[in-house]
């Protein structure tokens, strides 16, 4: 569904579903929290700044309290260290929220295979979105953010779409 | 200038406290080595080293001490700064430290089993962390160090006798950088005490490197400090450099000084933009950052990297400027000139900013020096440390420019010593600018430098020698070496032991935020709250460059 405000006859009715009215509203109001942690932190910060300018797309509006926030863009290297950190801010957002991963060590640890590094997030939390690049450019992460708005538009959100998952801390 | 003293284990405190009445006050770095698996067999298992600077800043000294028992007196009574280092060699290495205040692990977490850079520890052994430390044993330490008590509730702080607040800053915070922790006991907005645990960005650079080859090793030393990744690549290449004994072309070297400063201004722009965000000025963050993009630009032109450029290679670099980079730069610097004024015309006669600034989150130089602070941070205190004057290479001496200091050792003075330091690396860039030498910018040794791309495809020698450096690396003379430049954020050293092969034995990184972290809860004990924000974010700590 398509909403163009100079197409719109005047006191006329739109009908449509729940969902895709709900889908619609989301799409333009996401709250990032960021849990930037490494190199891809000063990389979103490019995204935030006036050149790249996330705010184009409706979600400039970062939160780091995970209770505000419903787009948790994990931004840098996670370590074993840091993961019931990661765990904990995740848990703490409430539904609907989302998930991305930016950059290759927040993906699949990046090159630091070795005894301090997550060789991914993936190993505690679910993810929806995977951006590569060590760091991403920020039109990287900005087409992420596209592609999950697209997603907001066309498909019905699925609460339960992580309900198999099962992480590394989560039985504890 | 320095030498290397080899001393036994049990004489360490007595000798560094003689070292340091002698003068050598300011202590660089304290690493251990596991010569378990090294070429030639040494004395014992592990060896302890110790890195001292002369208080005239102009020479170094490595003491090198065998440990057989594992377990030495700690010199933590005489560097503040070596709290924290010995902490480190305690989690890395596993030695004990005698009557060390407080031993435990730094970097790696509390359930970690072993210690990983002994040579016996496989590098891809993770293990999980499943609770964070609490942090309330360290906290209550500190406590009763000044006189309050409080009754511990089934491992929870109860009632005290004071009416303290605990409050956990970070690790996720957005004035924290993502990854410092300081546990607090707040009296109304004062901070009573402070502790602060760092390692939440631990990546194990020091294990990595012993599993590639010096060139490989190039993409993580950007990774240190992000901020200013060229100046890292540099400090390393040019340490593997003196020890295989080369010196790079007059060119290589100045291009080499452009870019260290290129990178200082870059990493100062980001620091300062982030500083004024935490103290309320978001307008200021515009004016500051936007030149930062410029400066990638001109860095993806030129490296093909924003951020991690990797552009250095031992014995010169990826490639020469492309035509039209001074062009390039001159726009650039006439960009960012145009952010300090705009930033500085917003806060220079600002009083908010000026209340908000001095004498807050105060260091005098001495403490400074215990704590082995250096760069900005040191500079802020009124200490005129620079290696580029007090020990220049590639040719610092040639230029002109001064040395800025602060005098009180406040926010305002890191601030501000940053703002003249980009001024002062402009000067030095125009300096560099007009006259560069013509040359090329790799030295011309088969055994260091890949051949050009024409004799790998072309000739049966160049795809053998290129085949070489690639699997086996640049070989390095055996030896244990020290090396360091001025780096954005201070003296950024590098300690290499080679065993004679392609990928070093050990790598020790000696990072200037890590000795200013150690600083930083003695700094904001007793002051506001908001201030200790403030504090940490003028202090510029770089968590890859802190944790590794």
């Amino acid at each position: 569904m398509e909403l163009d405000p100079h197409t719109l006859p005047t006191d006329t009715a739109i009908t449509t579903t729940l969902d895709e009215a709900i889908g619609w509203a989301r799409e333009s109001s996401l709250w990032p929290m960021i849990f930037g942690t490494a190199c891809c932190a000063i990389e979103f910060m490019s995204v935030a700044a006036s050149k790249y300018d996330i705010s184009r797309f409706g979600a400039e509006v970062v939160r780091f309290s995970p209770r505000q926030a419903d787009l948790l863009i994990v931004a840098g290297t996670i370590t074993y260290k840091q993961g019931p950190i990661l765990k904990q801010i995740y848990d703490q957002m409430s539904e609907p929220k989302w998930v991305v991963s930016m950059g290759a060590c927040a993906c699949s640890g990046g090159f630091y295979d070795n005894y301090t590094t997550m060789q991914g997030i993936d190993e505690i939390i679910p993810v929806d979105l995977y951006v590569g690049g060590c760091p991403p450019r920020p039109e990287a992460l900005l087409d992420a953010l596209l592609s999950l708005q697209n997603d907001l538009r066309t498909n019905t959100y699925d609460p339960e779409r992580h309900k198999d998952f099962k992480g590394a801390l989560d039985n504890v | 200038m320095f030498e290397n003293i080899i001393i036994s284990s049990n004489e360490i405190h007595s000798f560094i406290k003689g070292k340091y009445d002698e003068g050598f006050n300011y202590l660089l770095d304290i690493t251990a080595i596991d010569y378990s698996e090294y070429v030639q067999t040494q004395e014992e298992e592990f060896a302890l080293v110790y890195i001292l600077r002369h208080k005239s800043f102009k020479k170094h000294i490595v003491i090198k001490a065998y440990v057989p028992i594992q377990e030495v007196e700690t010199i933590s009574d005489i560097f503040k700064g070596a709290n924290w280092l010995e902490r480190e060699v305690y989690d890395q290495y596993g030695i004990t430290f005698k009557n060390h205040p407080n031993l435990r692990r730094v970097l790696n977490h509390k359930e970690f089993v072993g210690h990983p850079l002994r040579k016996s520890y496989p590098i891809t052994k993770g293990q999980l962390l499943h609770e964070v430390d609490d942090l309330i044993d360290e906290m209550n330490n500190r406590l009763l160090s000044k006189d309050i008590i409080c009754k511990l509730d089934s491992g929870l702080f109860g009632e005290c006798n004071k009416d303290l607040m605990f409050l956990n800053l970070g690790p996720s915070h957005p004035a924290s950088h993502g990854t410092i922790r300081t546990y607090v006991a707040l009296d109304g907005e004062t901070v009573e005490a402070a502790v602060s645990e760092i390692g939440y960005l631990h990546r194990g650079f020091e294990k990595s490197c012993e599993n590639h080859t010096y060139n490989q090793i190039v993409p993580y030393t950007d990774r240190l400090n992000y901020c200013s990744a060229i100046s890292n690549n540099i400090a390393f290449v040019k340490t593997v450099e003196d020890m295989l004994g080369v010196t790079l072309s007059k060119r290589a070297q100045a291009i080499r000084v452009m870019l260290l400063e290129l990178s200082r201004i870059e990493d100062h722009v980001v620091c300062l933009a982030a500083v004024l965000v935490d103290m309320g000025g978001l307008t200021n963050y515009w004016y500051m950052y936007n030149p930062r993009e410029d400066i990638y630009d001109l860095l993806s032109k030129l490296t093909g990297a924003r951020l991690t450029n990797s552009y250095m290679r031992v014995g010169g670099m990826a490639n020469d400027l492309y035509d039209g980079f001074e062009e390039d730069l001159k726009e650039v610097i006439k960009k960012i000139q145009y952010g300090v004024e705009q930033t500085l015309s917003l806060i220079k006669h600002n009083r908010i900013f000026h209340d908000r600034t001095q004498n807050v989150g105060v260091i005098s130089a001495e403490d400074a020096i215990n704590y082995a602070m250096t760069g900005p941070n040191l500079r802020a205190t009124g200490v005129s440390f620079d290696m580029r004057k007090d020990a220049p290479y590639y040719g610092y001496e040639n230029y002109e420019f001064d040395v800025v200091v602060g005098s009180v050792g406040d926010v305002y003075d890191r601030v501000m010593v940053r703002f003249a330091e980009i001024d002062e690396s402009i000067k030095i860039i125009e300096q560099v600018m007009q006259n560069l030498p013509e040359g090329d910018v790799n030295i011309k040794d088969a055994s260091i430098t890949l051949p050009t791309k024409e004799a790998v495809y072309g000739t049966i020698e160049g795809a053998m020698n290129q085949f070489k450096l690639i699997f086996e690396g640049v070989k390095v003379p055996v030896g244990e070496y020290y090396g360091s430049i001025e780096a954005t954020n201070g003296e950024l050293g590098f300690f290499i032991v080679s065993d004679g092969s392609g990928t070093p034995y050990k790598v020790k990184v000696k990072a200037p935020s890590f000795t200013a972290m150690s600083a930083y809860p003695e700094i904001i004990e007793g002051a506001q709250l908001a201030d200790a924000i403030l504090t940490l974010g003028s202090l510029n700590i770089i968590a890859g460059e802190m944790d590794r």
